[in-house]
């Protein structure tokens, strides 16, 4: 009751104009969406459906979705992680440093044959020599030499990198795998931009 | 804008970079070796803004009479302060009209204006909302010259019709919302302090500050572009890096969603066009 009765002033301090965060702000954004866009290329409509992360992360921004409901939506980002079929997550940082370089995929200006980017470096440090880098995101540079390649390591950041909403509800890194944005291969070749000794990360 | 030889400057410029604006917008995101393209751009022309050139073809197409219906917008359309009054007007767009029912946004009250009262067909005004080297647009040249009639003038949005909260709240509800198959919201690239992609900074548009200093400086001369692009150009080019279908122009999300941004920006002084990347 006391914590109510502090949190009263503070409650009435918010801005009328805000829309109430709740399932409604949801709701409205769709409706005026649907009516305000409109399919182009690759980007059908369906794009502005929301999943159950996404309406979460969404409906509480700039807040954080509270536990049980914050919970169920993360197991069912992690039962999406598949693992490399023949069990070996590392492939070739060569490719793997083009595929963090890369920016396009996805929208509907690019071309839907070509495989889409990773585009890490839009929010990750990874090669030390790269200075053309965003800062959503840590550093990356040194990330093998610095955690080392134990079976558990290459686990995790695999994971990560397949659905890093299985750990962060509301992170703003996409989903690689789950959301179908890069094949294995890719993610075994940025796996290997990110451990092998000979990659300008761990340099 | 003085000397012809300057002028001249300005074209070869403009259509060098329109000639690879394509590859030029992607060596940009991508190369360090050209850090700031506004400065080196600065550097070599000083400080005259290309825009100027929309500028004054906008001031035209403002004041002769035009379209089906040869009527002048300057005396025919009312930006909110009344027909033909242009001093100070764009520090108070978004706001509701009544002949419209609606609130509307800098470009789509031009819209209404030209179809309304020039007889212009809106397909073929919207067709060519953005223009490409020779294929001038005219809404980007009245944006240009519209909001220069503001230039430091302050924002300010009292909100107070309810249809024009009602846009804020959308517009806030838009900012937030996520979707696509990167789950990217405006704010997950706008909503902190001091970040970048790659080299662009981002300014936090749900602060007073960053707002105010993304939308006083639009629309703008992109340099990468050779062309002034307007508010909607951006939030629609956002869209579309946003993995998201495209953005009508004039739509109600495009209204709604610079609602947020310009009652953000409340107070900040007009400084537009701009020059951008
Ligand atoms: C839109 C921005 C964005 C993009 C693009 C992005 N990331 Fe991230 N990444 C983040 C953020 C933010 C974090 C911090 C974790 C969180 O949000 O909880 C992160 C964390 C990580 C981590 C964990 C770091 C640690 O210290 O454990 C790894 C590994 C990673 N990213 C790899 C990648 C790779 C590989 C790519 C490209 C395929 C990529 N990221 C693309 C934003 C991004
Ligand atoms: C994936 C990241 C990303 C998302 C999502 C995104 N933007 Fe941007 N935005 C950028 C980048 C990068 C720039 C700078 C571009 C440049 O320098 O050319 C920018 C620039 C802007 C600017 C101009 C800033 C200035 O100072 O000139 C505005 C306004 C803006 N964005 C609004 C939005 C809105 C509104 C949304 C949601 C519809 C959005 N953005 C979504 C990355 C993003």
């Amino acid at each position: 009751m006391r914590i109510l009765i502090r949190l009263m002033p503070l409650l009435a301090a918010v801005p009328l104009l805000s829309a109430a965060a709740g399932p409604d702000r949801n709701a409205q954004a769709r409706a005026a969406m649907q009516s305000s866009f409109k399919a182009h290329g690759q980007a059908g409509m369906e794009r502005l459906d929301q999943d159950a992360t996404q309406a979460l992360c969404s409906r509480y921004a700039p807040g954080m979705p509270p536990g049980e409901d914050a919970a169920r939506a993360m197991a069912a980002n992690r039962a999406s992680i598949r693992y490399p079929a023949d069990g070996n997550f590392l492939g070739d940082w060569k490719r793997g440093e083009a595929i963090a370089q890369e920016g396009t995929g996805k929208q509907y200006s690019d071309d839907p044959g070509k495989p889409s980017g990773g585009n890490c470096y839009a929010c990750h440090r990874l090669s030390g020599d790269e200075v053309a880098y965003g800062t959503i995101g840590p550093s990356l540079y040194q990330f093998g030499k610095n955690r080392g390649r134990s079976e558990e390591m290459l686990k995790l950041t695999w994971s990560m990198i397949y659905d890093m909403k299985a750990f962060t509800l509301c992170s703003a890194m996409p989903r690689f795998g789950s959301r179908g944005i890069l094949d294995e291969q890719q993610i075994k070749d940025v796996m290997a931009l990110l451990f092998d000794p000979d990659s300008p990360v761990n340099r | 804008m003085k000397a012809s030889a300057k002028k001249f400057g300005f074209w070869l410029a403009a259509a060098v970079t329109a000639a690879c604006s394509f590859t030029a917008t992607l060596v940009w995101a991508q190369s360090a070796a050209n850090q700031d393209p506004v400065a080196e751009y600065r550097a070599m022309f000083g400080d005259d803004n290309p825009a100027e050139l929309w500028l004054t073809r906008g001031k035209d197409l403002w004041t002769a009479p035009r379209g089906p219906k040869h009527v002048a917008l300057a005396n025919t359309c009312d930006l909110g302060m009344g027909v033909g009054v242009i001093a100070g007007a764009y520090a108070h767009l978004p706001r509701y009209f009544v002949d419209s029912g609606r609130v509307q946004d800098l470009e789509s009250r031009l819209l209404t204006c030209m179809v309304v009262q020039q007889g212009f067909k809106q397909a073929d005004l919207v067709a060519n909302r953005f223009g490409d080297g020779d294929r001038k647009s005219d809404l980007e040249a009245l944006a240009a010259y519209l909001v220069d009639a503001s230039r430091g003038v302050p924002i300010s949005l009292p909100l107070d019709h309810p249809q024009e909260k009602r846009a804020y709240a959308l517009g806030e509800a838009i900012f937030y919302y996520r979707a696509g198959t990167h789950d990217f919201s405006c704010a997950t690239c706008h909503s902190q302090p001091d970040k970048r992609i790659r080299l662009q900074r981002l300014p936090d548009l749900a602060t007073p500050e960053g707002a105010r200093e993304a939308y006083t400086t639009w629309p703008a001369y992109r340099v990468s572009q050779g062309e002034v692009r307007t508010m909607e150009w951006r939030l629609g080019d956002c869209f579309r890096q946003q993995r998201l279908p495209e953005m009508t122009y004039g739509s109600d999300a495009a209204i709604a969603l610079t609602m947020f941004l310009a009652k953000n920006a409340e107070g900040g002084e007009l400084a537009a066009p701009g020059l951008k990347r």
